[in-house]
């Protein structure tokens, strides 16, 4: 997997093949073209001077015409087909990449360096700059290569030491001015990206912090800041300027020069009789003309540059290896709806380490010979094997009977949230085990896993569509009447009815924004409309004021009713309803026990319980 | 081909190198013809008057200074034309930052802050292709043509007369597809974006997709969408890129219309062949600024977007407070009552709808005292602490200290008088020292070491790699909200203000560290007058005072114990951090 980004790049772009030859070949036509109507406007007038027959004008002219013509035509057509290859590839590039992305969601994007909420805009962007691949990074070399051997060819057949002289200046200004520009332009575009990042952080900070700068009088400090940040960015993208004027100047310079030298060399030619002197103009204008084909090479240089930065971005994500493997043989239908955790370790692993610490696919072989569920995986009555290393969930034992609730709290990075993602297989647990219904929860694919769960979590993502159409994804075919009653349910109903479109109001980016609670709510009717058997509340609660967030509560209490629910929360309240509570601090179990029984012990749970008030 | 005049008004200052750039443009047309007439004077030497390279060596010389000086010129022409965007860039920069600090936190408030420093960034650097290409190119566009028309007037007339005839043709073509097309190309743009920003919207739910089993269906419809857009863009290119062709064919068409007319009168010697091929030199270069501005046109069209944007923050009129600064201010000699008469406020987007947030509030705050505000989010208890640290200032009624409307003091020196101790306290990129050091940007080390061991911050800090001089943000060390809290209430600490405005935190903290943050907080409100906008009942049973708010109103205000005895809200708020469900 560590090939060249490049090539794999020209992969992703392999199947439209087709599409690319035809639009270089009208990419090729059209310098072609102007070439030709340079040419054979020079070939009409030189041989007009020698005074011949109109008649003898005549293949000329239709030349000429036809040149004229059909330069705009194919420009037309070259951009019409250059367009299809990168909206083509622009579909194929996001298929692929959620494709790719689908199995290892959300593991893969909670991690470590991907944490950052940007990364999945950086994503988008970074496709949206591989979509012109082609038009920017493929297409300018190949026509110029062409057009370049054409020329070759054509002023060969004419006179070899000018095509020679050519060849010079068009690889000088192909290729090297390219590499100049780039080896000049590097290290400070390097240098102007960084301190436009640290401009932005300026910004950012003096924006984002405003209330903090003003309220403490630093208004003229951050200003400074900003205004020193602002004026060294400007003063490097000017030294970058005049690399891209040493550019267009060379590229201008090397073109006339061929012309010029051209000349010189096709003089002593002319009078020795190696080349008659009708087709000098020619094959001047010829000459200049064709170097529009290398004129837009410095860019390519740059968007090479950017394209594989991008593409190595993306391999980065698609490549790592899936966090969870998905059993071989089909779901067991649980037995009943109990959880059962016993001797459960887990660790997220350290960036840059190559995950798997389970085994290398050997552990799958070993279940599919293996069918039997008691006997899978036979209980280790061990602690958790290195205890040095720091656990995020550190030997985690419970049971919650069917039916019953079971609360974990714990102050933030005590290991709730954790525990949560190792119930819904959002990542595999290394040690220890999980039952649901029976049988080992690694036997459950992710779908038919997450079919039995109803969770809220403490963010909600709302689509950038309807309020139906995001209460509907919980069940498409759920009626009107389902959905009134799961909102009110959620008390979210009256507040939608307030809103002018009701349930057909947008909401997200383009529509309403709606208020963290407001957000909690919806996510908690889409829950309920699901109506699983087994409900995840992770934080369900936060981000509510305290009146509503009782209110919540008292329908959660009825909600829960004949489902397994755990709670997972840091705020202390609603928690009678709770048949069991685990009190977790960084990973392990410190208490446990009803909220009384845990009150009456003046530990660690009642401590958080005295701080919340 | 709209000029914007707002942003033609930022080149007052850099017209220098706008007339530069646009000089030598003009210089460079020169040249060109220059380079026509000699190029096309040698061959016809060479080809016609069959002479050698002895002959023409001095033509050949002036050639290639002439060619030298085009790629001089070339290289200086950018390099001016990016001198007068450098400018433009910077001043409107910081103009628009320091007029955004002006505008005040309650302007840039929430998740508007991407947007506004986006436009700060981004927005501006926008503006750079608009004066570095467009607009020079524009002044070419006129000019250079014009130039080259007189020269092959000089040669030739009737070639003279194709090109002063045709040329307005192009443009008004131009204009009339070109304005139907950039109607069709924006809407394509638009739902380019718009198709981005399903995408990423897919990804971002990808997490809930998967919970409700809706993963896989994705796929297809992001297959579709993109198909759909493919097919619906393509039709909409397809109009669009006809004012490429137009333009491209318009100019080879007319070279080919002149190639063939002077070639024909070449032939019964109505010309010379020098005059034609030099004619035929220039027929293209007649045409080549129309198609350079051509692909400007985009460039410059953005920037007219993003300058909107840009203007319209600039023009926003500036909230009353710091128009106050520039008046005399009477000092503030001691703290006196903070009184709040009938104080009304409404948060208003975009001038249009006004959404109320106080509606007549009226307390006091005596030297001294501390008074707790308490009631459901959205009662307009921030409202209250952002009007006291003039962040805002109320639309109707009025606060007072000491009977002098707060108005009359300098809001700078106003603030001052108060340490703030926010909710979610923001932590800027640079060192912790520097961090703490917001309260006092002067304070010695020992100063801010004092600060964080009032604050219980000195411990943790000291177990961080470098101690006071660790980074803090992306690249530093990741703090926890006890820890963020805690150097906070160090900013506090070492301003050492009489008033503290304490939004406190609401709790998700281990009992350790939020023990630390109690204990911090018990310590600043000593000596103190504090307003503070109070989570936790423990807080509300020290307050002297407690100012109940619901719905940016005030019902009712007292000690704990008297608002206790009476049937309402505080009653019911204190029932729910109390008794939990029963």
């Amino acid at each position: 997997m560590t090939k060249n980004p490049f090539w794999r790049l020209l992969k992703l772009a392999a199947p439209f093949k087709g599409w690319i030859a035809l639009a270089t070949l009208l990419g090729v036509s059209t310098v072609g073209s102007g070439i030709g109507l340079m040419a054979t406007s020079a070939y009409l007038i030189s041989s007009a001077a020698l005074h011949p027959s109109v008649a003898a004008l005549s293949l000329a002219i239709v030349g000429v015409r036809f040149f004229g013509i059909s330069r705009g035509i194919f420009r037309y057509l070259e951009r019409y087909v250059s367009h299809q290859v990168t909206f083509k590839l622009l579909a194929r590039l996001r298929v692929w990449f959620y494709e790719a992305i689908e199995p290892l969601a959300p593991a893969r994007l909670l991690e470590g360096r991907y944490r950052s909420g940007d990364l999945l805009s950086r994503v988008v962007a970074d496709i949206e700059t591989l979509q012109d691949f082609y038009g920017r990074v493929l297409a300018p070399p190949l026509v110029a290569a062409i057009v370049g051997l054409g020329m070759w060819f054509f002023l060969g057949a004419y006179a070899v030491n000018l095509a020679l002289i050519f060849l010079a200046f068009f690889l000088m200004a192909g290729v090297g001015v390219p590499l100049l520009t780039y080896r000049l332009s590097r290290k400070l575009s390097r240098e102007v990206i960084t301190v436009r990042a640290e401009l932005n952080v300026e910004v950012v900070d003096g924006l984002q912090g405003l209330a903090e700068v003003v309220a403490f009088g630093q208004e003229e400090k951050q200003f400074k800041q900003v205004q020193a940040l602002n004026r060294k960015l400007i003063y490097r993208q000017q030294q970058l300027s005049w690399v891209n004027g040493l550019q267009n100047g060379l590229g201008n310079l090397l073109m006339n020069l061929a012309a010029w030298a051209m000349l010189w060399g096709a003089i002593p030619l002319v009078q020795e009789g190696g080349l008659e002197g009708i087709y000098l103009a020619l094959l001047i204008l010829a000459a200049l003309a064709s170097f529009e084909a290398v004129l837009p090479l410095p860019m390519a240089f740059q968007h090479l540059g950017s394209s594989l930065e991008a593409a190595r971005r993306l391999f980065e994500i698609v490549d790592s290896p899936p966090i969870i493997h998905e059993p071989k043989t089909l779901s067991p239908t649980p037995r009943n709806y109990s959880i059962e955790v016993k001797n459960l370790c887990f660790q997220y692993e350290a960036e840059g380490v190559g995950y798997r610490a389970s085994g290398d696919g050997k552990e799958e072989e070993y279940l599919a010979q293996h069918p039997t569920p008691d006997t899978r995986h036979p209980i280790p009555d061990t602690r958790c094997p290195t205890p040095n290393t720091r656990y995020a969930v550190d030997n985690i034992s419970f049971t919650l009977p069917e039916g019953q609730c079971l609360a974990l709290v714990g102050p933030s990075g005590a290991g709730k949230s954790t525990l949560a993602n190792l119930l819904l297989r959002f990542w595999d647990y290394s040690e220890g085990q999980i039952r649901l219904g029976g049988y080992e929860l690694r036997d459950y694919s992710q779908a038919d896993l997450h079919k039995l769960c109803g969770v809220v979590t403490q963010t909600t993502h709302l689509f950038n569509t309807t309020i139906r159409e995001n209460l509907l994804i919980a069940r498409p075919d759920a009626t009107p009447q389902e959905l009134i009653t799961a909102t009110t349910q959620a008390h979210i109903h009256d507040f939608i009815q307030t809103l002018p479109l009701g349930y057909d109001t947008l909401v997200g980016e383009e529509g309403l924004r709606l208020s963290a609670g407001e957000r909690q709510r919806i996510a908690i009717a889409r829950a309920l409309l699901k109506n699983a058997p087994i409900l995840i509340l992770d934080e369900a609660t936060a981000n509510l004021d305290t009146i509503t967030e009782r209110e919540i509560w008292r329908t959660l209490q009825t909600l829960r009713q004949g489902r397994t629910t755990m709670i997972i929360t840091h705020q202390l309240s609603g928690l009678e309803m709770a048949d069991e509570i685990l009190v977790l601090r960084a990973g392990k179990m410190v208490e446990r026990g009803p909220h009384y029984e845990l009150l009456s012990l003046e530990g660690f749970y009642w401590r958080m319980w005295l701080n919340n008030r | 081909m709209k000029l914007e005049k707002r942003l033609l008004q930022q080149t007052r200052n850099v017209r220098v190198y706008l007339a530069i750039t646009i000089g030598l443009g003009l210089l460079m047309g020169l040249l060109i013809i220059g380079q026509s007439y000699f190029l096309s004077q040698v061959i016809a030497n060479i080809f016609l008057a069959e002479q050698g390279l002895a002959q023409v060596e001095g033509l050949l010389q002036i050639l290639l200074l002439i060619i030298i000086a085009r790629a001089l010129l070339n290289f200086w022409s950018e390099v001016s034309a990016n001198q007068a965007a450098g400018q433009v860039k910077t001043h409107l920069r910081e103009r628009l930052f320091s007029h955004l600090q002006a505008l005040g936190p309650s302007y840039t408030r929430g998740e508007r802050s991407g947007e506004l420093s986006h436009t700060v960034t981004g927005g501006v650097e926008a503006l750079d292709a608009y004066f570095s290409q467009y607009l020079p190119q524009l002044f070419l566009t006129v000019f250079v043509p014009l130039i080259i028309v007189i020269a092959v007037f000089t040669a030739d007339f009737l070639s003279g007369l194709i090109l002063l005839l045709t040329a307005p043709i192009l443009p008004l073509f131009m204009i009339l597809i070109g304005q139907a097309a950039e109607a069709l190309n924006k809407k394509q743009w638009r739902s380019l974006s718009q198709m981005s920003a399903h995408f990423l919207d897919v990804l971002q739910g990808l997490t809930i997709l998967k919970l409700f089993g809706r993963s896989q269906v994705q796929r297809t419809t992001i297959a579709k969408v993109s198909e759909r857009f493919r097919q619906t863009t393509l039709g909409v290119l397809r109009v669009a890129f006809l004012s490429a062709l137009v333009l491209e064919m318009g100019a080879t068409l007319s070279v080919a219309v002149i190639a063939v007319e002077i070639g024909l009168r070449l032939l019964y010697s109505q010309i010379s062949f020098q005059s034609a091929f030099f004619v035929l030199l220039l027929a293209p270069e007649f045409y080549l600024p129309l198609r350079l501005f051509g692909t400007k046109f985009h460039a410059g069209m953005s920037a007219t977007a993003a300058s909107q944007r840009i203007f319209e923050i600039l023009e926003r009129p500036l909230p009353a407070t710091s128009q106050a600064d520039i008046t005399d201010s009477p000092p503030l000699l001691s703290l006196g009552t903070i009184r709040f008469n009938q104080v009304c406020y409404g948060y208003s987007d975009n001038g249009e709808n006004v959404r109320p947030a106080l509606n007549g509030v009226s307390f006091e705050i005596q030297p001294g005292q501390k008074v707790a505000l308490v009631g459901p989010s959205g009662a307009g208890k921030s409202t209250i602490a952002h009007l006291l640290l003039r962040f805002i200032e109320a639309t109707q009624g009025e606060i007072s200290v000491d009977g002098t409307p707060l108005q009359n003091f300098a809001a700078q020196g106003w603030r001052k008088q108060i340490a703030w101790v926010p909710q979610n306290p923001y932590l800027f990129s640079g060192t912790i020292a520097e961090n703490i050091r917001l309260g006092e940007p002067n304070a010695t080390l020992a100063e801010v070491i004092q600060a964080a061991q009032e604050a219980q911050a000195h411990e943790f800090i000291e177990t961080l790699p470098q101690g006071y001089e660790t980074a803090i943000g992306e690249r530093g060390a990741r703090l926890s909200g006890g820890q963020a809290q805690r150097l906070s209430l160090a900013r506090a600490f070492l301003k050492n203000a009489p008033l503290l405005v304490l939004d406190e935190a609401t709790s998700n903290l281990d009992p350790e560290n939020e023990a630390l943050v109690l204990e911090a907080t018990a310590r600043l409100v000593q000596n103190r007058t504090v307003l503070i906008i109070a989570h936790r009942l423990y807080t509300v049973y020290q307050a002297d005072q407690i100012v109940v708010l619901e719905a940016g109103r005030v019902v009712a205000i007292g000690t704990h114990q008297a608002l206790l005895q009476k049937e309402g809200i505080y009653r019911e708020l204190v029932q729910a951090y109390d008794g939990g469900l029963v």
